[in-house]
C-alpha cells in the first residue's frame, strides 16, 4: 500500500507540471496582458515596458513559467486589477464555493444513493422506470437551463425562496443552487447505484444472507449496499473536484460570490493573474481529489492489490 | 474460436416475435454490425430518437422548411411581446421572432455536436489505436499526455481557451476536440489492446500478415465499436457544452444564432417574458435528450456483454 501511494504521488508530478504548463501557455502565449489592461487605447511604450518589467513579462517564457510555478508553492498569484492580491480574493471566495460544493455533494450522495437503491431493488417495475426516465431527463437538461427554470419558478413565480443568494451565502439559501449544481451528478449516481445494486442482488453472498434468515433490512443495508457502493464512492470522489469547477455556472446564475463567480469576472475583465491563479488552484483541487479517490479505492476494496 | 462457435449459438437462440419466425433460419453467421442493426431496428427508443435526430438535422440544413422568416429580422416595437398570429413563440428583447430563432439555432448546435464528435473520434481513435497497437514509448507518452488533458476541468479550460482565442464556430469545435480526444483515445487504446491478444489476430500474425494489413483488416473492424459507442454518447454532451460556453459568453458570438446565446440573453428579462427562455431551452434539452437516447440504444446494441 505504501509503495502504491508513493508511486501514485510520483505519477502525479508530470501530470501536474504538464497541466500547469498548458494553462500557463494558453494564457501567456495567446493573449497580451498589457494590451488588455489598456483596452482599445495603444499603451505608451515606456509605461508598457515598465509594467512588463514589474510582472516579469520581459523575461524569457521558460523563466516566466518557473516563476509562476514557484508562485504556486509560495501562494504568490500576483495582484488583481483592484490592487488586491489574488490570494486574498481566493481566501474570500473559497469558503463560499466549498459550502456550495459540499451542499451539492451531500444532496447528490444522499438522494442519488437512495434513489438508486430503490430502483435497483425494484428493477423493471414502475418505480424503476420512473426513476430512470427522471435521470435521463435531468442529464439532458443543461445545468444553466435547469438553474434558470427553477430560479424562475421557485424564486419569482411562486416566491418560495430568494431568487439570488445574499452576501456571505447562508446555508439555507444554498439548498436550491446546491440542488442545481448536483443535478447531473445526482442522475449519474442514481444510475450507477442502480446497476451496482441490481448486479450484486444476484451475488452468492446475498443469497446466503437471505438463506440464513437475516431480516431483509439487514441484508440490504449490511450486505448489499456496502458492496454496491464501491463504484459509487469512486464516482463521488472524482465528482467532488468537478463540482468545484462546475460551480462556475451555478454561481453565475444565483449570483453567489464564490470561486467561479470571481473567475468569470476575471475572464470578463481579461485579468490574466486572477484567471491563471484561480484556474491553477481549481486544477490542483481536481487532481488531489482524483488522487484521494484512487487511494480510497485501494482502502475500500481489499481485493485490489497494488504492487 | 469465437468465429467458429458463432453460427450454432446464433441459430439456437429462438427469436421472439412473428418477424423472426416468418424468416427462414439463416445459416450465415451475422457480424456484430448486422446483429446490432437487427437490435436497433426493433428498439423503440432508437426509432424515436432516430426520427427526432433526422428531423433536427434536416432543420439544421434547411431551416427555411418550417420557418419562413429571417432570424435577424427584428422589430423593437415587438420587444418582449408574447405569442401573436404568425409568431407562435412570441418575441425576444430585440423584437426578434423567437420561433424563427429557435429553428435557426439548431444549425449551430448540430454542427458543433457532429463536427466535434467526428474530430475527437478520429483524432482520439487514431492516436489511441496506434498507442494500443504499437505500445512502447509512444504508448507511455500518449497516456501521460491524455492524463494532462484529463487534469483540466472542461468548463474551466473552455473559459480560458475561448476567452483568449475568441469564440467562433471553429474555435469552439477545436476546443471540444482538443479536450475530448483523450477520452476516446483511452477507450480506443483499451479496445485495441484487447483485440490484439485475440487468437485470430495472433493467427494472422503467424501467417505473416504485415502491420498495416493486421491493423486495417483484423484489429480495426473489431475495435471500432467501443469508439462509436463512446462518441455517440459524447455527442449530446458536446451540444450541451457548446450551449453552456455560449451562455457564459465565451462560445459562439451573436451574429451566429445559437440556443446558448438566446438563453443567455433571455436570462436578463425572463422574469417578465419567460417564453424567451422556455423555447430555446426546450429545444436544446430535447436535442440533447435525443442524442443521449441514441447513444444509449447504440451502446445496448453494440455491447455484446449486455445481450
Amino acid at each position: 500500500m505504501g509503495r502504491y501511494v508513493l508511486r501514485r504521488l510520483l505519477q502525479m508530478i508530470p501530470v501536474f507540471i504538464g497541466t500547469t504548463l498548458l494553462i500557463f501557455l494558453m494564457v501567456h502565449a495567446l493573449g497580451d496582458p498589457i494590451a488588455a489592461r489598456f483596452g482599445d487605447k495603444a499603451p505608451d511604450p515606456v509605461v508598457a515596458a515598465q509594467i512588463r518589467a514589474e510582472f516579469n513579462l520581459d523575461k524569457p517564457l521558460w523563466l516566466q513559467y518557473v516563476l509562476y510555478f514557484k508562485g504556486i508553492f509560495t501562494g504568490d498569484f500576483g495582484t488583481a486589477f483592484t490592487g488586491e492580491p489574488v490570494i486574498d480574493l481566493m481566501a474570500r471566495s473559497w469558503p463560499v464555493t466549498l459550502k456550495l460544493g459540499l451542499t451539492a455533494f451531500v444532496i447528490e450522495a444522499v438522494v442519488g444513493i437512495a434513489l438508486g437503491l430503490v430502483s435497483g431493488l425494484r428493477r423493471g417495475r414502475l418505480t424503476d422506470t420512473v426513476a430512470m426516465a427522471f435521470t435521463l431527463i435531468v442529464i439532458s437538461i443543461p445545468v444553466f437551463v435547469l438553474g434558470f427554470t427553477l430560479q424562475y419558478l421557485l424564486g419569482v413565480k411562486w416566491a418560495v425562496i430568494r431568487p439570488t443568494v445574499s452576501y456571505g451565502a447562508p446555508l439555507n439559501e444554498l439548498i436550491l443552487p446546491g440542488l442545481v449544481l448536483a443535478s447531473v451528478s445526482l442522475a449519474y449516481v442514481t444510475r450507477l447505484t442502480r446497476t451496482s445494486v441490481a448486479e450484486n442482488l444476484r451475488a452468492d453472498y446475498v443469497r446466503t444472507a437471505v438463506a440464513k434468515g437475516l431480516p431483509r433490512r439487514r441484508v440490504v443495508t449490511q450486505h448489499l449496499l456496502r458492496n454496491s457502493l464501491i463504484p459509487v464512492v469512486t464516482f463521488l470522489g472524482t465528482d467532488l473536484g468537478a463540482l468545484m469547477g462546475g460551480a462556475l455556472v451555478t454561481e453565475t446564475i444565483f449570483n453567489i460570490q464564490g470561486v467561479g463567480y470571481n473567475l468569470m469576472q476575471g475572464v470578463r475583465r481579461q485579468e490574466s493573474a486572477t484567471v491563471v491563479g484561480f484556474v491553477t488552484v481549481l486544477v490542483i483541487v481536481y487532481l488531489v481529489a482524483n488522487l484521494l479517490v484512487d487511494l480510497l479505492y485501494a482502502v475500500l476494496d481489499p481485493r485490489i492489490r497494488y504492487a | 474460436m469465437p468465429e467458429l462457435t458463432k453460427t450454432p449459438v446464433e441459430t439456437e437462440v429462438p427469436e421472439t416475435g412473428a418477424l423472426a419466425a416468418a424468416e427462414p433460419v439463416r445459416e450465415k453467421a451475422r457480424s456484430l454490425w448486422q446483429d446490432a442493426w437487427r437490435d436497433l431496428r426493433r428498439n423503440p427508443v432508437f426509432i424515436i430518437s432516430g426520427l427526432l435526430i433526422t428531423f433536427l438535422v434536416v432543420i439544421a440544413i434547411w431551416p427555411g422548411l418550417i420557418a419562413s422568416g429571417d432570424p435577424g429580422d427584428c422589430d423593437l416595437a415587438h420587444s418582449l411581446q408574447g405569442s401573436a398570429a404568425g409568431h407562435p413563440f412570441g418575441f425576444d428583447q430585440q423584437g426578434c421572432d423567437v420561433y424563427t430563432r429557435t429553428v435557426f439555432g439548431a444549425r449551430a448546435s448540430i454542427t458543433v455536436g457532429v463536427l466535434a464528435t467526428l474530430g475527437s473520434a478520429v483524432l482520439g481513435g487514431v492516436l489511441g489505436g496506434l498507442a494500443g497497437f504499437f505500445g512502447g514509448w509512444w504508448d507511455t507518452l500518449l497516456s501521460r499526455l491524455a492524463d494532462v488533458f484529463f487534469g483540466i476541468p472542461i468548463l474551466l479550460g473552455g473559459l480560458v481557451f475561448l476567452s483568449l482565442v475568441g469564440g467562433s464556430l471553429w474555435s469552439v469545435i477545436t476546443f471540444i476536440v482538443l479536450l475530448g480526444w483523450p477520452q476516446v483515445a483511452r477507450i480506443a487504446r483499451g479496445a485495441v489492446v484487447t483485440v490484439k491478444q485475440q487468437d485470430y489476430v495472433q493467427a494472422a500474425r503467424a501467417l505473416g500478415a504485415g502491420s498495416t494489413r493486421m491493423m486495417l483488416r483484423h484489429v480495426l473492424p473489431n475495435a471500432v465499436a467501443p469508439v462509436i459507442v463512446v462518441s455517440t454518447i459524447a455527442l449530446g454532451t458536446y451540444i450541451s457544452l457548446e450551449a453552456t460556453l455560449s451562455f457564459l459568453g465565451v462560445g459562439l458570438r451573436p451574429p451566429t444564432v445559437s440556443w446558448g446565446i438566446d438563453i443567455s440573453s433571455a436570462s436578463s428579462s425572463f422574469r417578465n417574458a419567460p417564453h424567451m427562455l422556455l423555447y430555446p431551452a426546450g429545444a436544446l434539452s430535447i436535442t440533447v435528450l435525443a442524442f443521449i437516447l441514441l447513444g444509449d440504444a447504440v451502446r445496448d446494441a453494440l455491447d455484446p456483454k449486455l445481450r
